[in-house]
Formats: C-alpha cells, structure tokens, sequence
C-alpha cells in the first residue's frame, strides 16, 4: 500500500473514482475546486461520467436521475452551494435513492467567506429540505479519514438507500497530506428490484422512482418505513472516538478540524496543568453518537465542546447528554480557525462553573 | 423599488450564461428598465480557472484539461440569444482588447444607460475581456486572442436597438 502526498480535495476525488464511483455531476466553488477538476480528468480516463453542472441545483437533480437510474453517484460542493442542493436533497431521501454529497464548508451565512468553518453542522444534520428525512453525515479530520469516508458514504448509502454526507471544511480540503487510496472498487448492493434501468419487458415489473405520494394514507406509511430505517441506521452505525481512553478527568468533544486541534489540546492540559482530559471525536454527526458520548462523559463533572461554529454542536450536546455533567462551550466562526489555547483556556475558564444555556 | 435610480448589474459568464441564465432570460423578457454588463472572458475566473458556457471549442480549463469538447455544449450566445427579444432596448457585444474597442466599448455602455434613462427598457452589453491567469497566455497574448480567437465565436455588433421608443 503505498502513500501518496495529495489535496484534501484531490484524495477525495480519487478515492471515490477508485472505489467506483460511475458519475459525478460538479460545479464550481472554492474551497472545493481542486474535487471537481480532478474529477474532470479522472473521470472521463477511466470511463466514467463527468458532468460540470450549470448550477449546484442542477447537478443534484442529475444527481437524482442517475441515481434512480442505479448508478454510483456523488457530487460535491460547499456551504452556499450545498444550500442549494437542499431540495434535492430531501427528493433522493424521497424516492429513497443512494447517492454521495461532499461538503466542504466555507464560512458563512450568506456568501460569507471561503475560509474554513464548521458552520454547516445544522446545514448537514438536520438539512433545508422539507419533509422528515435524515442524511448520514460523517465527519473526518484529516485527508486519510476523509478518503476512507468517501468509500464508508458510497457502502452506507447503497446499504440503506439513502444520501450519505461527507462533511469536511476547508482546511482538510486544502491541506497536501500522504494519504493511502483504495485499490479496489466498492461491492456493489443488488439495485435490479427499484432501479429504473428500462429494463421492464425482460424483467416483466415496472421500476419508478419517485417521491410523490397523493394519498396520505400511503405517505404515511412510506414516512414511517423511512423512520424505520433511519432507527435502524441510528442503531447501527453512530460512532465515535476516544483518543485517551485513560484519561477521566474531563472531555473536550469535537469533530473535524477541531477534533485535531482538541486532541493536541488535551495533551497540553496533561502536560502543563496535571488535568487528564480525553477528546472525544465525533465521527458521526447523524446518526449522532448519543449513547456512546453519555457513556464517555457520564461520571465527569465537565465536558467542553469545541466548534468552529457558534453552538450549534454545543446545543446539540446539551441537548443528548442530558446529564449531571456541565458542558461548556468554546468557538469561533466566520473563517477563523480555533486554536490550541482556545480549548486549553476555555476549559481551565468554564472547568467548576454552572451550566450554560447558550453559547454566546 | 427606486425607480427613478439608474441601476444596472456587472456579471461574469459564470453568472450570466450558467448559474444565472434563467434569471437574465427572465429578467429581459419583462424587459426590466435596467442596464446590464455582461463580462464575458470564456471561463470562471474568480474560482481559479474552469469552463464556463461560454468556453470555446478547444480551449483547455481547469475542468476541461483536454481541450473543450462539444459534448460538454457549445459556446452560449447569450447577447443573440437576448436579442430574439422583440420588446427590450438594446443589445452590444464589444470588447476590451485595445484602445479603439475599449473606445467603442465605452460609447456602447453609455447608449445602455441612456436607453434606460429614457425609459426604453433593458439594455445590454456584453464586453469580451481577458483573463490572461485563467487562460495562462501574457496579458498581451490575451488581448490578441480576443481580438483574433474569441470574436470568431463571438461576433461583435448591435443585436437590437428599439430605437427611443417609451416602453411605458
Ligand atoms: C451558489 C454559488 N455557487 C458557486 C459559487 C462560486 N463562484 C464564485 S464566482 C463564480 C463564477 C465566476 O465566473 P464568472 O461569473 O464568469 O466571473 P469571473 O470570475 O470570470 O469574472 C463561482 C462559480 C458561488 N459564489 N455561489
């Protein structure tokens, strides 16, 4: 297995070629541009779809047709773009269709800025399409983790017919790290039983793909066989990591670029202070890994959640935990990086206090 | 909401001809009292160099590493395509590629705000312009290849003027 030194955004690009991706449909945004003109060349040399979109909402409805017609699909883009996407979004979670988003978020709202940010957190998790549908979402913090979640999202999404999200920022899609890429392509799940391949007179049933649904009786009952699932992806595949398994004084909980810097930050706080704090790394944002987090937490005092966003995880974590433990916050948006002191400062600040409600 | 304001919008052909195309279409066929500036360089310039509609046949991009080919589209005509718009104003294409086109270019741009001025309805401007660092040439290549390369494709002259008839 030999390591390559890439782009974040480059090894993605790769990553899903490699473990056989069959179309992507792009259009252009910084910070994930480097993805789609890889894409353009890798694409089309190894014989595979390649379609530069005229807009994002273009690219996931295309998205949406080549997936319903049982191919391996991906499109990726970033904050603004994704909030277009939405509405796209929620009709593959609809019609119940496989397919892989890469968000590589910038700093918002609005056209913000093109730094990097964890702002999207409710973008991705709870998503702005209409209806009760969920999106897995996970969340690497680094160019290998983001490599291995392309191929993780392209078996997830295929497992359980749904959109799986990868969600990144900037920084992992910008960073040049040595990565080691897939060598196989992904097996593929049986897709002949709803895939609408025009293949009705040899297989003799009609295969639609569709998301309407005109008697509610019968829209409810797909709404409660989504629910069945996502409860079963819920069960499944929540995750989490511990990386000091031995430390119990306290957690910082993270995910993504921040993960990475939290977990330099607990060293810090064992090294210069004595407090043994373990960072515990989301690897998961939905399902979000509610038991495992109250188990990591539960007979700690304190846990402080680090974001490159304004609360948005923080309310999150409040909300799961649900426990005696006080959880604190610590972040920063609009483009500007957390930093090691942050986290060291913000919990050895928030450590003994009360709860808070809000972040700010 | 101001009408008495002159307004008037400045866009790439990333915007325009792409993301935006539905909009301007929609926006001249009301044939909105606006003057619009459509700065057309064959390629998305901002977001570091890949095929716009309006790439032409051949030319290598970011996302077009080969050369462009007709299978993703042709060049977009935008201003002929505005132009088949019986009720709107005024429609140019010019360029800005040495003293006397970036001369008329200006004279053009000015017949656009009158028109507006006068109440006659949209107007519009398209001005071929260089993006030496997205196409990589010199700027002075660049300024060649739009006079000798990019007005093959993209003609230059008046599309349509309603000539000062009030539109309302
Ligand atoms: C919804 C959305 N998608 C993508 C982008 C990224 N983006 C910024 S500028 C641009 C297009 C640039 O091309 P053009 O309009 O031709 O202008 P130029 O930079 O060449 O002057 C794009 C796609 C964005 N800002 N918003």
């Amino acid at each position: 297995m030999s390591k390559l030194l890439m782009k974040g955004n480059e090894a993605i690009a790769r990553a899903a070629m490699l473990g056989g991706c069959e179309a992507f449909f792009g259009y252009p945004i910084t910070p994930q541009n480097e993805l789609i003109e890889t894409m353009s060349h890798v694409m089309p040399a190894n014989h595979r779809v390649f379609v530069q979109a005229e807009s994002e909402v273009a690219a996931i409805n295309m998205v949406y047709g080549a997936a319903g017609a049982g191919g391996r699909v991906m499109t990726s883009s970033s904050s603004v773009g994704i909030a277009l996407k939405q509405e796209g979004i929620s009709y593959c979670a609809g019609a119940e269709l496989p397919c892989v988003i890469v968000s590589v978020s910038r700093s918002g709202p609005g056209l913000g800025g093109i730094l990097p940010a964890q702002s999207d957190y409710h973008q991705s998790v709870y998503g702005g399409g209409n209806g009760d549908y969920r999106v897995i979402v996970l969340a690497p913090a680094s160019v290998q983790e983001a490599v291995d979640d392309v191929g993780k999202a392209i078996q997830l999404a295929e497992k359980y017919r749904n959109p799986a999200m990868v969600l990144l920022d900037g920084a992992i899609a910008q960073m040049m790290a040595s990565v080691v890429l897939p060598t196989q392509p992904l097996p593929r799940v049986d897709t002949t039983s709803w895939a609408a391949t025009g293949d009705f007179k040899t297989r003799g049933t009609r295969n639609v793909i569709n998301s309407l649904y005109l008697d509610p009786a019968k829209l409810y009952a797909h709404n409660q066989h989504l629910q069945a699932k996502y409860r079963e992806i819920a069960k499944n595949e929540a995750l989490l990591v511990d990386h000091h398994p031995d430390h119990h004084d306290g957690a910082i909980i993270a995910y993504g670029t921040s993960a990475k810097i939290a977990i330099g930050a607990a060293q810090r706080l064992k090294e210069e202070y004595g407090i043994k704090v373990k960072c515990i790394q989301l690897r998961t944002l939905w399902p979000f890994p509610k038991q495992a987090l109250r188990e990591a937490i539960k007979d700690m005092s304190f846990a402080l959640v680090a974001e490159m966003s304004m609360g948005q995880l923080f309310q999150d974590v409040l909300a799961f935990t649900r426990s005696d433990t006080v959880i604190g916050y610590v972040g920063k948006a609009g483009g500007e990086i957390i930093t090691s002191d942050d986290i060291v400062n913000g919990y050895l600040q928030q450590m003994g206090g009360e709860q808070i409600e809000h972040s700010v | 909401m101001h009408p008495e304001k002159i307004v008037f919008t400045y866009q790439g052909d990333g915007d325009l001809a792409s993301i935006g195309a539905a909009e301007i279409i929609h926006a001249a066929n009301r044939n909105e009292n606006i003057t619009v500036i459509f700065v057309n360089n064959a390629i998305y310039g901002m977001t570091g160099g890949q095929m716009a509609p309006t790439t032409l046949p051949n030319q290598v991009t970011t996302t077009t590493p080969l050369g462009r080919e007709i299978i993703t589209g042709a060049p977009i005509k935008m201003s002929e395509m505005i132009a088949t718009m019986d009720h709107i104003a005024y429609v140019e294409r010019c360029m800005a590629a040495d003293g006397p086109s970036i001369m008329k270019t200006k004279r053009a741009i000015r017949k656009a705000f009158e028109c507006q001025i006068n109440q006659e309805g949209f107007s519009m401007v398209e001005v071929l312009s260089s993006c030496n660092i997205g196409w990589k040439m010199s700027p002075v290549d660049s300024l060649t290849y739009i006079k000798n390369t990019m007005t093959q494709t993209f003609p230059l002259g008046v599309f349509k003027e309603r000539k000062h008839e009030t539109n309302h």
